[in-house]
């Protein structure tokens, strides 16, 4: 009979094998999937995870990487922190939402001034924006004890019906000619996220860079990044130590909302362009993909995120190309994070084949 | 221009139980699984894939009940999917259900691609004889469509089931301490994926009757947190049956009630107005200062420990 064993600790060849095997048997799933909606199983899985990368047309496509890429990372190293120390951020497209809304509105009321001062400003209210939207939860939940989860996802249907208010009144271009959706900050030079768009690089790229390796030293080098694992592994023990609760909520509700807001304001102001009512197209909710795919591991987080950007960016050309269906790439996608929580009882327990004896 | 008078207070009731029953139906199942001491936050994901296959029953066999049992076998096949990995492999619940709700959205709008903009078969309400006729009463009570009723049984069942049967008390224990019911000789994993699955089975039937009656159209992400909404309400009924009646009654007034202010041309802007029900959740969190939940709430179970 099959049995399970509890390691002692945690399996380290696992911990980097799982998300490894997670992505194959996805791809084999992906490809039994596709098949049964008459696509070419094996053309279709190149198509989404090769041709991006090695196909002919594939320096159209590299920058995309960047841009599909950054949020994700960004957003998920944020959310990362939280969920260590067992605090479950799930409104990250909320928060991402009400970042460039904030962020935008700053860039919009100086139109048309030029200034190398308003960009700043935009990412100081994106963060801010947000920072706050996220604390909502924190503190409701420091507070009242409410559940974190719950509230920081109703929040994000909040956000979304403030987004239409938003495209629909007071941000709507006023030369638009009644159309909803607010001027283009992308064409606007001092509030332009883009540093090269032809590479695909934007200050986001940047930012997601500087947030990784900053997630990577906080973690392993400083004293808070250790109040976070062991908050999350023993919470006990962490209050042993004078972790204190309350605040390690609100911290990691506040770092995890600054960068999703972050990530969208940089949207806004770049790949984007302008808010509109479907601005936001579910990044928040995929960063938790990219937040468990990479371990809650900075440069886990960044491969993860890459990978994550080449399944839209190979999605959208097998929906072009071969006319699959975009909903079958959203599937794959809850199918990867099925398999990485399937495969990681690995990195946990032993398996053993156990004889039926007489006990 | 704002007429209040417009908004019949009878119709307004009536309306709001229509409302109330899918967050009913997929808090209740809810309900049954944490108390066996799980937590699967893929209530969305199941409520909507059972919206889906509901729908794509009820147009194909032309009968909204055959709807409402592929719903429900469509959203408990998903929740197997749920307890597989938290019961068998100890998977973290809190991202399985996560998790569960992503692929439901995906796996729903990938099935319900072809049958977007068509009509659900007619569900036709009961007029009961005599009660039905009560004045006032009758119309809020008495004339609506059978899953009403359905919801507020299976509420009831699941109230006596759980206090009066032995089952129930297995089922508790289960859910309050693992270890204990373990050592006492309960099988703690198949209680738990019975408990799962029956959570499913309600979920899909709460989405089948948005699919079916409420909307009745399929379209995608069409739950829109309905899904969150009952799993709030189970934290407001502090995890008792008859109390998650008075929390699903006050979401479906707010609804109810936000959708005529809107009907009846409000000052404040549509946006501001569809927000509220989800606000209205957020207060209820906070102003109910909810009861114990159960002991092993959320908790992988592994004999061996």
């Amino acid at each position: 009979m099959l049995m399970l064993e509890k390691r002692p600790q945690p399996s380290k060849i696992w911990t980097l094998a799982a998300p490894l095997l997670a992505v194959v048997l996805t791809m084999i799933c992906g490809g039994l999937l596709f098949a049964a909606l008459g696509k070419a199983p094996i053309e279709t899985i190149r198509t989404i995870f090769f041709d991006p990368l090695f196909s002919e047309f594939a320096w159209f496509y590299r920058p995309q990487l960047l841009i599909k890429g950054a949020p994700l990372a960004l957003i998920a190293i944020g959310l990362s922190f939280g969920f260590r120390a067992g605090i479950w951020n799930i409104g990250a497209e909320g928060q991402y939402i009400v970042g460039a809304i904030c962020g935008a509105a700053v860039g919009l009321a100086f139109y048309p001034t030029e200034s190398f001062l308003i960009f700043p400003l935009m990412v100081i209210a994106g963060v801010l924006g947000g920072t706050l939207w996220a604390l909502i939860p924190g503190i409701l939940k420091v507070k009242f004890d409410t559940n974190e989860i719950l509230v920081s996802l109703m929040l994000v249907y909040v956000a979304e019906q403030l987004l239409a208010s938003m495209a629909l009144g007071a941000l709507r271009n006023p030369d638009g000619m009644g159309f909803p959706g607010s001027r283009n900050l992308a064409k606007y030079d001092s509030a332009s996220s883009w540093i090269s768009e032809n590479a695909g690089m934007h200050w986001g790229v940047v930012a997601a860079m500087i947030a990784v390796i900053f997630a990577y030293v906080t973690l392993s080098r400083h004293q808070f990044g250790f109040n976070v694992r062991l908050a999350g592994q023993s919470p006990r023990a962490a209050r042993f130590a004078g972790v204190n609760p309350k605040l390690l909520v609100l911290v990691c509700m506040g770092i995890s909302g600054g960068l999703a807001g972050a990530a969208g304001l940089f949207e806004v102001a770049g790949p984007a362009g302008q808010i509109s009512i479907d601005f936001n197209v579910g990044y928040g909710f995929t960063a938790i993909i990219v937040a468990f795919l990479g371990r809650l591991h900075p440069i886990g987080i960044l491969l993860a995120a890459g990978l994550m950007a080449l399944t839209y960016i190979g999605g959208e050309i097998a929906q072009s190309n071969l006319g699959l269906p975009g909903a079958a790439i959203q599937l794959m996608q809850g199918m990867l994070l099925f398999f990485l929580l399937m495969v990681d009882v690995l990195t946990n327990y032993r398996l053993r084949f156990r004889q039926e004896t007489t006990v | 221009m704002m007429d209040l008078s417009a908004i019949n207070p009878i119709l307004l009731l009536a309306s709001l139980m229509v409302a109330a029953t899918p967050i009913i139906l997929a808090a209740v199942g809810e309900l049954v699984v944490e108390r066996a001491g799980v937590l699967n936050l893929g209530v969305e994901g199941m409520m909507i894939t059972g919206a889906v296959c509901g729908f794509i029953m009820a147009v194909n066999s032309g009968s909204p009940l055959l709807g409402f049992i592929g719903a429900a076998i469509g959203g408990a096949v998903l929740s197997l999917l749920f307890g597989f990995l938290t019961q068998f492999l100890l998977a973290n619940q809190v991202a399985t259900g996560l998790a569960l709700t992503l692929f439901g959205l995906g796996l729903s709008a990938l099935m319900g691609q072809n049958y977007i903009g068509i009509k659900a078969p007619e569900f036709p309400d009961w007029h009961i004889p005599l009660l039905g006729d009560i004045p006032v009463i009758g119309p809020i009570v008495f004339q609506h469509d059978p899953m009403v009723y359905v919801g507020l049984a299976i509420v009831v069942a699941v109230w006596a089931f759980l206090k009066f049967s032995r089952a129930g008390l297995i089922l508790r224990a289960v859910g309050e301490n693992h270890e204990a019911a373990h050592a006492l000789g309960y099988h703690v994993v198949r209680v738990r994926m019975l408990a799962i699955m029956f959570g499913g089975a309600c979920a899909g039937l709460g989405g089948a009757y948005l699919s079916l009656v409420r909307v009745p159209q399929w379209t995608e992400g069409m739950t829109a947190g309905a899904g969150w909404i009952a799993l709030a309400i189970v934290v407001f009924a502090s995890w008792k049956p008859m109390r998650l009646l008075l929390g699903a009654y006050l979401f479906g007034g707010v609804t109810v009630l936000q959708l005529n202010l809107q009907a009846a041309g409000m000052a404040i802007p549509v946006e501001y107005l569809s927000m509220s029900p989800y606000l209205a959740t957020i207060a209820v969190l906070v102003i109910m200062r909810s009861g114990r939940a159960p002991g092993s709430l959320g908790q992988s179970f592994h004999a061996s420990r």
